[in-house]
């Protein structure tokens, strides 16, 4: 279980990035979070995992309380949340086994990471781990060799290799084709459902948003403006987390909204209601 | 998930930069027999290295307390032949190096002149501004003419081989234009070529008053004049404070024309 | 650019009055400078010795040809000191720069304020100084001999290494940083996994180049006594051993081609 309370970043810029965000995510739940570039998606998924230090807000992982972390709690609690990256994030010039090693970082020591002596147990879970995501010839490729689906898979096998209760999944589809974006999706929500794994994932295709997720959160300006299943985006919620636009004609989204002309004028007024 | 109907590997290792195994240790064992040749051959003279440990600390006592006064007329001297010949020859050289540079360039040089240029540009290159300076002051006699000479000689090398490739990286295209309107060779050279090229040209030359400022430190050593000379003198009489203050000039010089060069490069390009 | 009006219409110049001004003043200053520093060089000129430069230079050139292969056996060791000075000054500069590299670079330096102006100090004292001036210093306070070239390249490569080194780690990949980090790595491991992979090529590309300029600096190092080849050529000059000289350049700018050979064919092997 994540819980967010009053979660708020303003960077020193002086922008309000996230303003009073409470969220909760059960164990096992797949949170889609939507909303327009800049809505602050990448900031929450970042301050969950403190890579972005959030400015007031609590936020915990179970009983732990990790915005009141120090340096060393902060490292440990990091292996219970594995991370998946837009554009992949693998070190390029490493090996595939030993980028999935690197999910094991917090587990080793130092010097057993320098000469890349991992436990036998790590590097049979890595083998399995690669074998799952369907790479299991690829081991000592290095990474740049790899083209976009696989690295995401070798991504998605790093993040499963920290052996986390959650992941933060931060637009893992966007720069990978229609087609590979489904796979990686799919592959995404079977291995949390085979472990029982809760994530949050960034992603701006609405449509597989609406296919792959158990849930919706809507972000605007840095707040909640939807949360609720995928079923309820309808042309009106689209518009308001995103801006006016004819919903209808890009999509098959005027099946289920209730309206066929989209692009309800008051928008202000519907995010005073929520 | 399946787990215990596949067996995995628990055993893994990066695979080795070099894949033949008898290769590798050939080649590790060569490194080791090397650094143990190599480092036993560095003589180690310890009586006089501990007096040197007092020279040393005595020199850097001498940054410390820089004398700019006893030798001052000449450092100051000494200077003033370093920058006059650092501004000669950087303006002599980029005069001489635009013409080669021109010439070899292969896409405006026809090939007898191309060979020619090409051939002054590798041999400035390759021969070493102290020798270049020794073989000066062996012609013309001490003094700084000679390090003028050595240092224009290398600017040649160092811009002619730089702009001509500018030269042969120009867009074609705008050259095209040109030469479409009917313009002749030369007006090819100046609206075509000229344009494209100066800013870069400006900018290397600033460069270079660089490196010659550096270099004409340096080749003082064998008689070419200079600070370099004066620099010489000082640690040959142990002075090591006025050694320091020559140092300390050096530096501060180096770092203003760096500053100025490329503020003036920044304005430029 | 500028368009004036004059009575039969206007007239297109590309600058405007003031900047033309300028630059012209711009150009005076440059040619006066030059007068100046002109007159300053030769006022100690004695003007006979370049009139008979070319009678000189020919007189030269035919003591200076043919070169004494004989004196070929004399230069094996001191050719093998001059590599070795070059090699091990490399090295023990590698040593030295990369700390001082990742102490300067913006984004690992531990304290932006404190250590990165001395480390950036550090680089800036290094490069100022010419190899064959800080072999002056060390022969005058160690004495003669490799270790004073080994150390001077070293000295002199600091600066060089560590330069081209941090600027390589400040354009690094920072969401690879990241990814390793949220990993729960501690920071020598963010170390070891993140950064160090994605500067090997920049790393092994700047070395091999350093050690390419440092076979040509070691080769006149014995200029001033620290050892190589150099001490030959001091001695040859001073003793105006013409035929020796010729030799002694030979095989300076053979090593100099090969040691470029050698590094092109070991980076192309590495990156």
């Amino acid at each position: 279980m994540l819980r967010l309370e009053s979660l708020t970043k303003r960077y020193r810029t002086g922008d309000l990035a996230l303003s009073e965000i409470s969220l909760a995510i059960p164990a096992g739940q797949v949170v889609g979070l939507i909303g327009p570039s800049g809505a602050g998606k990448s900031t929450l998924i970042r301050c969950v995992n403190r890579l972005v230090e959030p400015t007031s807000g609590r936020i915990w992982l179970d009983d732990l309380e990790l915005t009141r972390l120090g340096r060393r709690g902060l490292r440990h609690a990091r292996r219970r949340m594995g991370m998946i990256f837009q554009e992949y994030a693998l070190v390029e010039r490493l090996t595939v086994m030993e980028n999935l090693l690197s999910g094991r970082l917090g587990y080793v020591s130092f010097w057993s990471s320098l000469i890349r002596r991992f436990p036998p147990a790590d590097i049979e879970n890595a083998f399995r781990l690669l074998d799952r995501v369907g790479l299991m010839e690829h081991a000592d490729k290095r990474a740049d060799a790899l083209s976009g689906g696989q690295r995401q898979r070798v991504g998605i096998a790093r993040a499963l290799a920290q052996e986390p209760e959650i992941l933060l999944v931060d637009e893992p589809t966007a720069s990978l084709d229609p087609k590979t974006s489904r796979q990686i999706m799919r592959l995404l929500r079977e291995v949390c459902a085979e472990r029982g794994l809760a994530a949050i994932v960034n992603i701006h295709d609405v449509l597989l948003a609406r296919e792959f997720m158990m849930r919706i959160v809507g972000l605007r300006a840095g707040a909640i403006v939807y949360d609720g299943g995928p079923d309820g985006l309808t042309p009106a919620v689209l518009t308001e987390i995103y801006g006016e636009e004819d919903w209808a004609a890009s999509s098959d989204l005027s099946d289920t909204g209730p309206s066929p002309r989209p692009g309800v004028p008051d928008t202000d007024e519907l995010v005073g209601a929520l | 998930m399946s787990e215990g109907a596949t067996r995995y590997p628990r055993h893994w290792r990066r695979p080795p930069l070099i894949s033949d195994g008898r290769l590798r240790w050939a080649i590790y064992a060569g490194v080791l027999v090397y650094l143990v040749v190599g480092i036993g051959a560095v003589e180690v003279n310890w009586g006089r290295l501990s007096e040197g440990w007092e020279r040393g600390l005595r020199f850097l006592g001498g940054f410390v307390e820089p004398d700019f006064i006893s030798r001052w007329d000449d450092i100051r001297a000494g200077l003033i032949e370093s920058l006059a010949m650092t501004l000669t020859a950087t303006v002599v050289g980029v005069l001489i190096s635009i013409p080669v540079g021109i010439g070899a360039a292969r896409n405006i040089a026809p090939s007898p002149v191309y060979l020619a240029c090409r051939a002054l540009i590798a041999l400035s290159r390759s021969l070493q501004e102290i020798i270049v300076a020794i073989l000066f002051v062996a012609m013309v006699g001490f003094g700084p003419l000679a390090g003028f000479l050595t240092l224009a000689f290398a600017t040649i090398g160092f811009l002619a081989k730089l702009l001509a490739e500018d030269i042969e990286d120009i867009d074609a295209a705008q050259v095209e234009a040109i030469r479409a309107t009917g313009a002749g060779w030369w007006q090819v050279l100046d609206y075509g070529i000229r344009s494209q090229v100066t800013p870069r040209l400006i900018g290397l030359s600033l460069y270079r008053l660089d490196i010659n400022f550096r270099e004409s430190a340096v080749i003082g050593i064998v008689g070419a004049g200079g600070v370099g000379a004066t620099l010489n003198t000082a640690l040959d009489r142990y002075e090591y404070d006025s050694a320091a203050a020559i140092l300390i000039l050096i530096i501060v010089i180096v770092l203003v024309t760096e500053y100025v060069s490329g503020w003036v490069r920044g304005r430029v390009q | 650019m500028a368009i004036r009006q004059a009575p039969h219409g206007p007239i297109w110049r590309k600058r405007t009055t003031p900047q033309s001004i300028a630059l012209w003043f711009g150009w005076l200053l440059l040619v006066l400078l030059f007068v100046l520093a002109w007159e300053a060089m030769t006022r100690n000129q004695i003007w006979a010795f370049v009139w008979d430069a070319p009678e000189q230079a020919a007189d030269l050139f035919g003591r200076m040809v043919p070169p004494r292969w004989s004196y070929m056996d004399q230069l094996w060791v001191p050719l093998w000191d001059t590599i070795n000075i070059a090699t091990l000054g490399t090295l023990l500069a590698i040593v030295l720069a990369v700390p001082v590299a990742f102490l300067a670079a913006r984004n690992t330096t531990p304290s932006p304020l404190l250590v990165r102006p001395i480390a950036i100090f550090i680089i800036v004292a290094s490069r100022s100084v010419n190899a064959l001036i800080w072999a002056l210093l060390l022969v005058a306070i160690l004495g003669p001999g490799l270790l004073a070239g080994i150390i001077a390249i070293a000295l002199r490569s600091i600066g060089f290494i560590g330069k081209l080194l941090y600027e390589a780690i400040e354009e690094i990949d920072l969401r690879q940083v990241e990814a390793v980090r949220a990993t729960g790595a501690g920071p020598a491991q963010v170390l070891d996994y993140g950064i160090v992979p994605q500067i090997m090529p920049a790393f092994a590309g700047i070395t091999l180049f350093r050690w390419d300029i440092n076979i040509r600096e070691s080769t006149v190092l014995g200029l001033v006594g620290a050892g190589g080849i150099g001490l030959q050529l001091k001695a040859s000059v001073d003793g105006l051993a013409w035929p020796q000289v010729t030799l002694i350049f030979i095989v300076i700018l053979t090593t100099v081609i090969l040691s470029e050979w050698v590094s092109a064919r070991v980076r192309a092997a590495l990156i």
